[in-house]
This record gives structure tokens, C-alpha cells and sequence, in this order.
């Protein structure tokens, strides 16, 4: 498994120190510190999901780097989306689901003991597939987060918030007018949009995006990806896309995922194949599978 | 032949392409199958028409001549002639009020768990199977269960055979199928709308309490009014839990004194007056009937306008 030849047990320092609501743990196996590369948001260690008994992706290190846009590539089924949810502990929610290895941000293993994955999900803001706005108005949508967390408590002080999230998501002048008229009303780009919107409103620190534009026509999928390129410098991104265009597009760094069948079982398991910047991936990629993906011969 | 050629398609290729699209011969089978559905359907409603019509025909005398005396009248099964309703009507009214301040929470609340804070483990699947094995359990059992529990054994609380012993008998009558019901407004709110919720750190009783609950409500509210339009129909668990089939008086009670008195329903009612052999009764038998249904089909109508106006698009 290629890793770009970073040693596993980096873990950087300065970061693990601003990380103060949630726990963190005795880096005993921090050796040295890096400071070539940007400190890692996530580093996945030998990373196994089981729903149930079938293992979903097995052995993934992934590393995600602050500031970056780290796209997860990949066939149908390798286990991408599954990668993406251990990262703001949304695997919690399908009940079969079970984590192996460890997931680390900024140091800290988001499954060990004592770790609040309410707290988690508040500063790794999610992105989904379909458009999910909740059945409320414009401004609740982007309110809801900032109320729940306490940010902001007085309608004044939600309505700065309100205005900010809109305006980073392109979507201000847009719905600016309408603001208490239902969400369920505005079109699926502008419902992604709202959706990335009420994802920064709690200001998070990274932003995970399962496939955010395949349900969206080509206008509105630039839209996105031009806010993606805008909003990077002060969030971390990690994004599932099925379009290699996209990633090409917009990624600093893409993670190749592929299937593996286990002949006596036709067991599919997901596997990271390899992971590195972007122009090397499409251009010289290391892994043979890659470069048959990427220029569109995989079998 | 390549479809997609334009200059494949002309002329006689074109009729022999279109070739039996047309003109095809009765289809005798399928008329017959919808002929037997059409049946069928109009059997059933044939029945419940009948019973209708059979009901206001047999009250028609007794709606003509004395409508408004019946309907404020006495439980009297003595005489036919001053026998009435008021007091059936109240009382089912009073049973449904102690129904829905009793199940209405409990049932949603077990609901919530079961589905939201449970729903994968095993506890969960095997109460699910309980609760809808409980939800066909005779009305009768339970009749016996209420004369057990809340008029013997905690009689002292609820006053022996009161209102509020019949309520509580008919809540634990209905709170199977309030269970059942709002668990499946709870299934029915799309996975997506919880997992944005969670996913700007929300808790898991924010979830429920901000998204899944106000989404299901329409549902819940529905599902709930049904069961009050069965527990007002039941006869049979009050008939064992006391309620009066004679003569009751009741005075310028307060409302407490009442819920905590003697009491009667409509089916009780009817079921007293059904088994008069004067013949006189017949008539306020069926007048009663007329008056249940109405207060049966009232509740319905309420469930059905609910969930047309609260009902939501995804």
C-alpha cells in the first residue's frame, strides 16, 4: 500500500494542544515531527468496517491533510462512503456497523473510550449525497446547529450567523428575500448549497462531502465545486465523488479505492489502493489498478 | 435491423414494424378478473349499507317523534318510552378523554424507544413482537385484566368501577396499536432528515425531539385518534370492569366526583337496551347504534382530516 512513504506514527504536536473539548490521548508514539508535509487532520491505522459479519473495507491508511481537498475515488462498492462516515463517527448510526483500527484526528482516536461523537459531528460537518434539508425554513435550516450548539442563543446574534453561512455557500442573494420560506421549496443545487450552508454554520473544522453533486445538474455541480476551491483555505475537505473529472478538478490529493473479491466467498471487500497528489494519481500513478481506472479500463 | 437508421423506416417497413399494435381481440381474461374485483367490492359495501339503512329505518320512528328527548335522556331499561342516550354519550367521551391522557403519551413514548434509541437490538425486535401480539389480544382479556388490576387491586386509587378504571382498562386495550402505529410514523421519517440532524451535532434527543417527532406527527396524531375510535366501541372490557347497564343517576356531580363514579358508554348502552325483550327497545336499540357510529365515524373523519393537513412531501 503506497502511503506517499510517510511513516504511520507521525502525530503533530501543536494541533493535539488546540483540541480542547475533546479527549485526547498520551502521544507515546509520537517520534518525530514532520515538518515537510501539512499536519494530518485524519490518519486512518490499519482501518477494518464490518456491517455484521461483512467486512466492508479492510486495512486502510489514509491520511487527510489540513487545508486540502482530499478526494476518495473509486469503483461502486469499494468502500469509500463507509472510509468517509468513520470520519465523523456516522457509522454509529446503522446498528450492524463496527469499526476495527484506529481513526485519528489531530491525534486522537475518534473511537476510543470517552470520545463524544455529538462532539465530533459538531466540528466534522457532513455533507450527503441527496440534498437533505430538514422540512423547516431557510434560516431555520442554518440556524438549527448554531442554536443547538449554543453558539448563539438571541435571533440577532443567529441572524449574523445565518447571513455568514449563506454568504461562504454563494447563496445569500439568492434566498436572501425568502429567508423564512420553506427549504423544501428551492431547487436541488440550491438545496446542496443550503446543505453545505448549515454544515459551516457550526463552524467545523472539516468538511466531509459523500457525493455531493451527483444528484445535481453540470451549473449547479461548478457552483459547488467553485465554492469547494473558495471555502478550502479555512476548512479541510474531504470529498467522495464518482466523477473523476471532479476529483481531477478539484482535489490537491485523491485516495484510489478498489474492490476486492475473495473467490471461494464473492465476498467484496473495499481496499485503499493507493493515495497520493492528485496530478501524480492521473497522470503517473503508482498502482497498475489505478491507471487503468483512471483512464477508463477497469474492468 | 438497426432501429436507430431513419432510413430503415418507410414505407411497408414501417406497417410491418406497427404490426399488431392495433385491433387486438378482447382481452376476456382480464375483464373477468376485474369484473370479480368490482364484485367483491360491491358485497362488502352491500353489507354495511344494509346494516345502515336497516338501523335508520328500525330508529326512524323514534328520531320523528322524540329526537331531542333521547338524546339528552336517561340509561333507563325500564321504559322504553324514556329511555336515553346522554349518559352513554358522556360516558364514552370521558373513557376516550382518560384513553388519550393515558396512552397517547405512554404509547409514543415506548414507540420512541423502541425505534429510536433501541431499534437494532434484540430487546427491541422481541418487544415488537409482544406489543403486536398484545395488540390482538381479545378486548375481553383485557376486560378481565382491568377488573383485576384497576378495580381489585388498586381500587383505592381509581374508586373501584369509575370512569377512570374503564379508561385505564380501554388505554391498556388501545396502547398496543398506538404503539404500533407511531412506530411506523416513526419508520416512515427518511433516514436522510435524521443523519442531517446528527450531522451539525445534534444529540440523539434532539433528533427526535427537533426532526423525527414534529415529521412524524401527523402520522402519530392519526394513528391515535384511530385507537380512540376503537376504544369508544368496545363494549365488552367495560361491561366486566362495572359499567352501569340499568338505572344510573347521576347528579350535579364535579367533574372529578364523576370521573370517579359510576358510569355507563354507548356500547353498554346498546347492549342494554338490545337485550329488553319488550319490543318498545328495539327502536332505541337501533337509535343508539345510529348514535355510536356517528360518534365512531365523527373520530375517523377527524383522523383522515389530520393526516390530509398535516401530511408532508419529502
Amino acid at each position: 500500500m503506497t502511503e506517499s512513504g510517510k511513516p504511520m506514527n507521525i502525530v503533530n504536536e501543536n494541533v493535539v494542544g488546540s483540541d480542547s473539548g475533546l479527549q485526547t490521548i498520551a502521544s507515546s508514539e509520537r517520534t518525530e515531527v514532520d515538518t515537510d508535509t501539512p499536519p494530518f487532520v485524519f490518519e486512518t491505522i490499519d482501518l477494518n468496517v464490518y456491517y455484521g459479519d461483512f467486512r466492508a473495507v479492510r486495512d486502510v491508511n489514509l491520511t487527510v491533510a489540513k487545508n486540502e481537498i482530499t478526494a476518495l475515488i473509486g469503483p461502486s462498492g469499494c468502500g469509500k462512503s463507509t472510509v468517509l462516515r468513520c470520519f465523523d463517527r456516522m457509522n454509529d448510526l446503522i446498528e450492524t456497523a463496527r469499526v476495527d483500527g484506529r481513526v485519528l484526528y489531530h491525534g486522537l482516536d475518534l473511537y476510543g473510550p470517552d470520545v463524544d461523537a455529538v462532539e465530533v459531528r459538531r466540528r466534522v460537518g457532513m455533507v450527503f449525497q441527496k440534498p437533505n434539508p430538514f422540512p423547516k425554513s431557510i434560516f431555520d435550516n442554518i440556524a438549527y446547529g448554531p442554536r443547538i450548539s449554543g453558539m448563539a442563543k438571541k435571533k440577532a446574534d443567529l441572524a449574523v450567523i445565518v447571513e455568514r453561512s449563506l454568504r461562504k455557500a454563494a447563496l445569500w442573494d439568492e434566498v436572501k428575500d425568502r429567508l423564512s420560506s420553506s427549504a423544501l421549496g428551492m431547487s436541488g443545487g440550491q438545496q446542496q448549497r443550503l446543505c453545505i450552508a448549515r454544515a459551516i454554520a457550526v463552524d467545523p473544522d472539516v468538511l466531509l462531502m459523500d457525493e455531493p453533486c451527483s444528484s445535481l445538474d453540470p451549473i449547479a455541480t461548478t457552483r459547488i465545486e467553485e465554492l469547494m476551491k473558495e471555502i478550502k483555505d479555512e476548512y479541510t475537505i474531504v470529498i467522495v465523488t464518482h466523477n473523476m473529472q471532479q476529483a481531477a478538478r478539484v482535489s490537491d490529493r485523491t485516495a484510489f479505492f478498489s474492490v476486492e473479491v475473495n473467490e471461494q466467498s464473492d465476498a467484496r471487500t473495499g481496499i485503499l489502493v493507493e493515495a497520493d497528489a492528485t496530478e501524480k494519481i492521473f497522470s503517473t500513478p503508482a498502482d497498475d489498478r489505478t491507471e487503468r481506472y483512471v483512464t477508463g479500463r477497469f474492468g | 435491423m438497426a432501429l436507430s437508421s431513419p432510413a430503415s423506416i418507410g414505407g411497408g417497413t414501417s406497417r410491418a414494424m406497427t404490426a399488431g399494435l392495433t385491433g387486438k381481440s378482447f382481452d376476456v381474461k382480464s375483464k373477468m378478473v376485474e369484473a370479480a374485483l368490482v364484485l367483491t367490492l360491491a358485497a362488502s359495501m352491500l353489507i354495511l349499507l344494509v346494516l345502515i339503512v336497516d338501523l335508520l329505518a328500525t330508529s326512524w320512528p323514534l328520531w320523528t317523534d322524540r329526537p331531542g328527548d333521547f338524546l339528552t335522556g336517561s340509561l333507563n331499561s325500564a321504559n322504553a318510552q324514556s329511555a336515553g342516550v346522554w349518559q352513554g354519550i358522556k360516558g364514552t367521551l370521558m373513557l376516550c378523554l382518560v384513553v388519550m391522557v393515558v396512552a397517547f403519551p405512554l404509547g409514543v413514548a415506548c414507540a420512541v424507544y423502541l425505534e429510536e434509541y433501541s431499534s437494532g437490538s434484540r430487546f427491541a425486535k422481541w418487544t415488537r413482537i409482544n406489543v403486536r401480539n398484545l395488540a390482538g389480544v381479545p378486548s375481553i382479556v383485557y376486560g378481565l385484566l382491568g377488573l383485576a388490576i384497576f378495580v381489585n387491586a388498586i381500587g383505592g386509587f381509581t374508586g373501584g368501577r369509575t370512569v377512570f378504571a374503564g379508561g385505564l382498562t380501554l388505554a391498556a386495550l388501545v396502547l398496543p396499536i398506538v404503539v404500533i402505529t407511531t412506530s411506523e410514523a416513526l419508520r416512515a421519517v427518511p433516514r436522510p432528515i435524521r443523519e442531517g440532524a446528527f450531522g451539525v451535532g445534534a444529540t440523539q434527543w434532539e433528533v427526535v425531539k427537533d426532526h423525527v417527532l414534529p415529521a412524524a406527527a401527523p402520522g402519530i396524531l392519526t394513528g391515535t385518534v384511530l385507537s380512540l375510535a376503537r376504544a369508544a366501541g368496545e363494549a365488552a372490557p367495560i361491561l366486566l370492569v362495572g359499567a352501569a347497564t340499568g338505572l344510573l343517576r347521576t347528579g350535579n356531580q364535579s367533574f372529578v366526583e364523576q370521573l370517579t363514579g359510576p358510569f355507563t358508554a354507548m356500547p353498554v348502552v346498546i347492549f342494554s337496551y338490545a337485550r329488553q325483550p319488550d319490543d318498545a327497545f328495539r327502536e332505541a336499540t337501533a337509535a343508539a347504534s345510529v348514535v355510536l357510529l356517528a360518534l365512531v365515524l365523527l373520530m375517523n373523519a377527524l383522523a383522515i382530516w389530520l393526516r390530509n393537513r398535516y401530511d408532508r412531501k419529502w
